[in-house]
């Protein structure tokens, strides 16, 4: 092995990471455009155009020069939207958005300085704020889309009525929920392309999706649900986009390749105890919060000993 | 003791300058738990200049006979009887207040603003000067609690005092009257005040 900094490709800066996020969001965006129409174009228009003007004010504020260029309240606005219902009024998108810029991420000294997730800490604050628009109610009152995606989530469903849809429609995402979330295969397309293109780590969606697995299926076997409960678990909610585009954001996640497992573990953990114990049927954000959390405690419990030491 | 702030002085710092919640930090546990409206703010806030005003002149009368390693605990005694009559008083008459607001009259007495003045300034100056320390402190600190009232309750809830004031359109923040909400709201309102500071000092080396 050669001595450090191991520098592969001095292109990888962070204008590219963000352009390759958003190409591996691009499936995503496609599948929420074709299954929710308008609700999907209005909530993305909304969330990016606040998102970049966010970013302008509050770093104007801050007395810097503007960051736009580097295409990260882009990546945020469109995670941001999607991960939202399509039912939520403009002005949910647009308190999120300033929530996400300002206090997610510029009060923190900006881009690679945040603790958590810009994203996630603007929709956690809608989530609790607005409860109503953006609980389980607000997935059923979208008018004028197909039957299949205007009842409950599949997690809701299963959750507080026991009910189980096909795991193909699952698997496609012919199915209710946050504008991104639905389509498993959408996310595995546009995650993987970032993977390979190391955009993002292979340890953390692996880890989670491993995780969640695993309690899942001690849980269905327990359950005797054959398969079912599996399934919904690995392709109902927000798992498959949380683990490749949220889990993965090389700021608020560790560094170090030991770290990355013990972060998806600790996340998939998260979510599963979120979804069975707690009144929410889904716990992804909150999961990928709480680690965001602990990833400095992560980073500095893996930091590798230079040769020599110890 | 030739120095000590004489007690105008006292009073005028207590508003602003030392403002016990934006510059000292001071009495932060009943700042976020009882802000979420401007009639618990403002009960809290009454009951906090009761009881420091008390405590400072008691103590200011009795300063000459504390022994300092047993100073902190006759403060304490002192603070306490007042807390209990405060919180006999909310009880019987305003029994509502009493309470919404819970445990958080008797933490009165672990309010550290209080046994800070006694300490700084009853301990040591005459009963006219720790009254007018009194004062200040708690008007400080009434200040600072119904700024964090105000933003808090027309956020979450659309009102003031509890009287309408945005129209009926206005989508409640909850989390704003949540305890999130509180600890949002005083990280903004220190940042403005301190960046305000900034400016008047830039402002004033400039000149």
């Amino acid at each position: 092995m050669a001595p450090s900094p191991h520098i592969l490709n001095t292109a990888n800066t962070t204008q590219r990471m963000m352009k390759d996020v958003l190409i591996g969001l691009l499936p995503i965006i496609c599948m929420s455009v074709w299954l929710f129409r308008a609700y999907a174009v209005k909530q993305l228009i909304i969330c990016t155009l606040a998102c970049l003007i966010s970013e302008f004010l509050f770093v104007r504020m801050r007395g810097r020069s503007a960051s736009l260029g580097d295409c990260s309240a882009v990546v945020t606005g469109i995670i941001l939207a999607l991960s939202l219902p399509g039912s939520a009024p403009w002005f949910v998108g647009v308190i999120a958005s300033m929530i996400a810029m300002g206090i997610g991420k510029i009060i923190f000294g900006g881009l690679g300085m945040n603790i958590f997730n810009p994203a996630m800490v603007g929709r956690a604050f809608v989530m609790i704020a607005f409860a109503q628009l953006m609980g389980a109610s607000a997935y059923e009152n979208m008018t004028g889309l197909a039957d299949a995606v205007s009842g409950a989530t599949p997690l809701s469903a299963l959750k507080f009525s026991g009910s189980a849809i096909k795991i193909s429609e699952l698997f496609w995402g012919v199915t209710n929920g946050s504008l991104g979330e639905t389509s498993a295969f959408a996310c595995l397309v546009g995650g993987l392309f970032i993977v390979l293109r190391k955009t993002a780590s292979w340890q953390i969606p692996l880890s989670i999706i491993l995780t969640v697995t695993g309690i899942a299926g001690i849980t269905d076997i327990a359950g005797s649900h054959s398969g079912e409960f599996l399934f919904h678990h690995l392709f109902g909610g927000a798992l498959m986009f949380g683990a490749f585009f949220i889990a993965t954001d090389p700021v608020t996640s560790p560094l170090t390749a030991k770290g990355k497992w013990y972060f998806g573990f600790g996340t998939g953990v998260l979510i599963m105890v979120i979804r069975l114990f707690s009144g929410y049927p889904e716990g992804v954000m909150f999961a990928i919060l709480l680690m965001n959390a602990v990833t400095p405690l992560i980073n500095r419990w893996t930091t590798p000993l230079p040769m020599g030491e110890a | 003791m030739a120095d000590q702030p004489t007690a105008f002085e006292r009073f005028v710092q207590g508003i602003l300058p030392e403002n016990p919640v934006y510059r000292q930090l001071l009495g932060l546990c009943p700042t976020l738990a009882v802000s979420n409206g401007m009639k618990p703010a403002l009960t809290m806030a009454c009951s906090v200049a009761f009881v420091l005003l008390c405590a400072n002149v008691v103590t200011s009368l009795i300063r000459n006979l504390l022994k300092p390693h047993l100073r902190i605990v006759v403060f304490t005694l002192t603070i306490a009887t007042f807390v209990t009559i405060a919180d006999r008083f909310l009880a019987a008459y305003l029994f509502q207040m009493s309470k919404t607001l819970g445990p958080y009259i008797p933490l009165i007495i672990v309010n550290c603003l209080i046994i800070c003045r006694c300490e700084v300034c009853a301990s040591k100056q005459s009963v006219f000067t720790a009254a007018s320390d009194a004062l200040g402190q708690a008007l400080g600190f009434g200040l600072a609690l119904s700024s964090i009232a105000t933003v808090r309750e027309i956020f979450g809830t659309g009102m003031f005092f509890g009287i309408r004031l945005l129209p009926s359109a206005w989508p409640d923040w909850v989390i704003m009257v949540l305890p999130p909400g509180a600890f949002i709201t005083l990280g903004l309102l220190l940042g403005l005040v301190n960046w305000i500071g900034i400016v008047k000092s830039r402002r004033s080396v400039n000149d």
